[in-house]
């Protein structure tokens, strides 16, 4: 297979220059306050690379099992005012101690996702996507009302450090949103590895047909989206504690459900990178946008511009897009006749060779 | 007692306009399974438009919909032709983010000229109330009932006494069927989908008077009018009225004995409660793959 002549695009030559490339990343992502240390870049970083983890939490969901959740924000904004109520309560002083918090708001979320989900789960496609929608409506109003203990649409106040100012301010959440970035890739990236991916790829392509062959869909529907909900909630708890001021109306806002949804669309759904590459490419964008246009609201325009761009051009998004081209141009320098095969199978996973879920799912 | 019954009158009243605005969502989604996640902001073109027309030429709200509702329909058509259609594969998913992007920009372009604050549509009848058996009861709501029950009445009559409403009810059976006995679907789904967008705009109008709006009150009443087609099933037109009668009632009186802060979270509780014991919801009907 691997081919020497030396233009031809190899399999090994690709795994290569991706690693290449996500090396590139990870090295400019990890000094990046280095080489821009002033705030207003710094600031920007931190909502990049916190939609870069949360379009890779949904997409667990989202993109491996078919499930849209267009309520996502409700975990967020959970995530958020829990950690907000437990650093107010147990009268934590700012600094790096309440980031230990962060796990704990993750497990509060955990437990929160499994109710909702067990609710949810018990419909299917457009239902789901409704009753998601609900369900954040639902949070958002329990923000407002439960006012002795968010502090409703007056707000909840959490302390902030002191000794962060100037230009370090931004970075010890810039590095926490980070890390919680890099854990939610490398668990969807496990997870698109695992026999359990492989369940949720099969449910989404035919869920009765993964039910008969074995994949305990309920289960495993219920797990995916714990840990998407989970991975979620620990990116709200590091928003809290960086914006240290939570409106029900801004945490539990339904443009952030949609906005990891829009980043994984247009990344490529169901792949891992995907949704990192939809958040690098749009979440700058969009704020320089808000920042330019926000006070005419036309910066929701544009929004509406590129989702809609993206979904009539690129319905399957820019990694499986780009995986094909690659395919075709190498499958046209070998120029075999039994390169056919397969290949046109309607799969949108894209950074694989092709095959459907059930085809992996028949030889192990 | 006398409130209970006073808000349970009010409830029937208002649960008339959701009916209204409900029927034309559940009507897009029979036939052709999308979710137009962007209802909401076109009931809140609708009443922006009446607004417009209200402020240039003084129209009474409810004269205005003889301009609007097929301005509407016609702006409705054209969504369908240019972002509907084209979708041809994973429908059901991407439909939700092509609408919600509508949603969005419907909602910048309405931010941009009319600003985000907040307005509300004026007539006689916003006021002005006579009395049955010692209840007030303001006379918008008598028409507003009125008017949605004429148009849901026409609608009805259109899906059950004329032929095109009989191609839009076999599309709603089975698309591929409907196709096979000489049904024209795509012309079907355009109107469809223009109908349901001029409802919204009849709905827009009621729903302008009763409550003051911003370009940003479409979130609040799409979370509401889809709770309502959930529990009335996808796709039921009759579930939907139903379901909308059942919610604002619940939701008025809710919010004479407990408080109104809580009366919008009935909804969600009723719709918690319908999806453990019925998830296909009032008359929907549970297909393999749909529900």
């Amino acid at each position: 297979m691997s081919g020497t002549r030396t233009l031809a695009i190899t399999p090994g030559r690709v795994t290569a220059l991706k690693g290449l490339a996500m090396l590139l990343v990870a090295i400019l992502a990890l000094i990046l306050p280095l080489i821009a240390p002033d705030p207003a870049t710094t600031g920007m970083a931190v909502f990049t690379v916190m939609y870069v983890g949360l379009a890779s939490a949904w997409n667990i969901m989202g993109g491996y099992t078919g499930y849209i959740s267009l309520g996502h924000a409700a975990f967020f904004g959970f995530g958020a005012y829990s950690f907000g109520l437990m650093i107010n309560h147990l009268n934590m002083a700012p600094g790096y101690l309440p980031f230990v918090l962060v796990p704990v708001a993750g497990l509060l979320t955990a437990a929160l996702a499994v109710g909702i989900g067990w609710v949810a789960l018990r419909t299917r496609a457009a239902t789901f996507v409704i009753v998601t929608i609900a369900f954040m409506f639902m949070l958002q109003l329990l923000g407002e009302n439960l006012v002795k203990l968010t502090g409703g649409g007056a707000g909840l106040a959490l302390p902030y450090s002191h000794d962060w100012g100037g230009d370090f301010f931004n970075i010890p959440y810039y590095y926490a949103m980070l890390a919680l970035a890099v854990l939610t890739i490398g668990v969807s990236w496990w997870i698109r590895r695992s026999k359990f991916g492989l369940g949720l790829l099969a449910i989404r392509d035919d869920e009765d047909k993964a039910l008969a062959v074995g994949v305990p869909t309920r289960s495993f529907k219920l797990t995916a989206f714990v840990i998407s909900a989970v991975l979620v909630g620990m990116i709200g708890a590091v928003y809290a504690y960086y914006v240290t001021y939570l409106y029900p109306q801004f945490a539990f806002d339904p443009l952030i459900g949609i906005s990891m949804v829009l980043m994984a669309f247009l990344g490529g759904l169901g792949t891992v990178s995907g949704p990192v590459i939809g958040a690098l490419l749009l979440e700058p964008a969009q704020m320089e946008f808000a920042y330019r246009f926000g006070a005419s609201r036309l910066y929701l325009v544009f929004y509406a511009a590129v989702f809609l761009i993206v979904i009539l051009l690129l319905p399957r998004g820019i990694v499986p897009s780009v995986a094909d081209l690659v395919h075709s141009w190498r499958r046209r320098r070998q120029a075999g006749p039994t390169a056919g095969g397969s290949r046109n199978a309607p799969v949108s996973a894209g950074e694989e060779p092709p095959a459907t879920a059930q085809q992996r799912l028949a030889s192990p | 007692m006398t409130l209970v019954i006073e808000a349970a009158v009010l409830g029937v009243l208002t649960g008339g306009v959701y009916a209204l605005m409900a029927s034309g969502l559940t009507l897009i989604f029979g036939v052709m399974r999308i979710i137009n996640v962007g209802h909401g902001a076109l009931v809140v073109l609708g009443a922006y438009l009446s607004f417009a027309l209200f402020r240039s030429l003084h129209m009474d709200p409810f004269l205005s919909l003889v301009v609007t509702m097929p301005v509407m329909f016609a702006l409705g058509v054209v969504l369908q032709l240019v972002f509907i259609r084209p979708l041809k594969t994973d429908r059901e998913a991407l439909s939700v983010l092509v609408t919600y992007a509508l949603a969005l920009g419907i909602e910048g372009v309405l931010g941009y000229v009319f600003t985000t604050n907040f307005v509300e549509l004026r007539a006689w009848y916003e006021t002005a109330s006579f009395e049955v058996f010692g209840f007030h009861i303001t006379w918008v709501y008598v028409f507003g009932f009125a008017l949605c029950l004429t148009i849901l009445g026409a609608l009805f009559l259109m899906l059950y006494r004329t032929s095109f409403g009989g191609a839009i009810r076999a599309t709603m059976l089975n698309r591929t069927a409907a196709q096979l006995i000489g049904v024209d679907v795509d012309r079907v789904a355009a109107i469809a989908f223009g109908i349901g967008v001029a409802t919204a705009a009849a709905g827009g109008v009621v729903f302008g008077i009763t409550n003051a709006f911003n370009p940003g009150s479409h979130y609040d009443l799409i979370s509401r009018l889809l709770t309502i087609i959930v529990l009335g099933g996808l796709g039921s037109l009759r579930g939907a009225v139903i379901a909308a009668l059942i919610m604002l009632v619940s939701e008025d009186i809710t919010q004479v004995l407990i408080s109104p802060v809580w009366a919008n979270f009935v909804f969600f509780v009723i719709l918690v409660v319908i999806l453990i014991v019925r998830p296909q919801g009032l008359y929907g009907v549970r297909v393999r793959d749909r529900i």
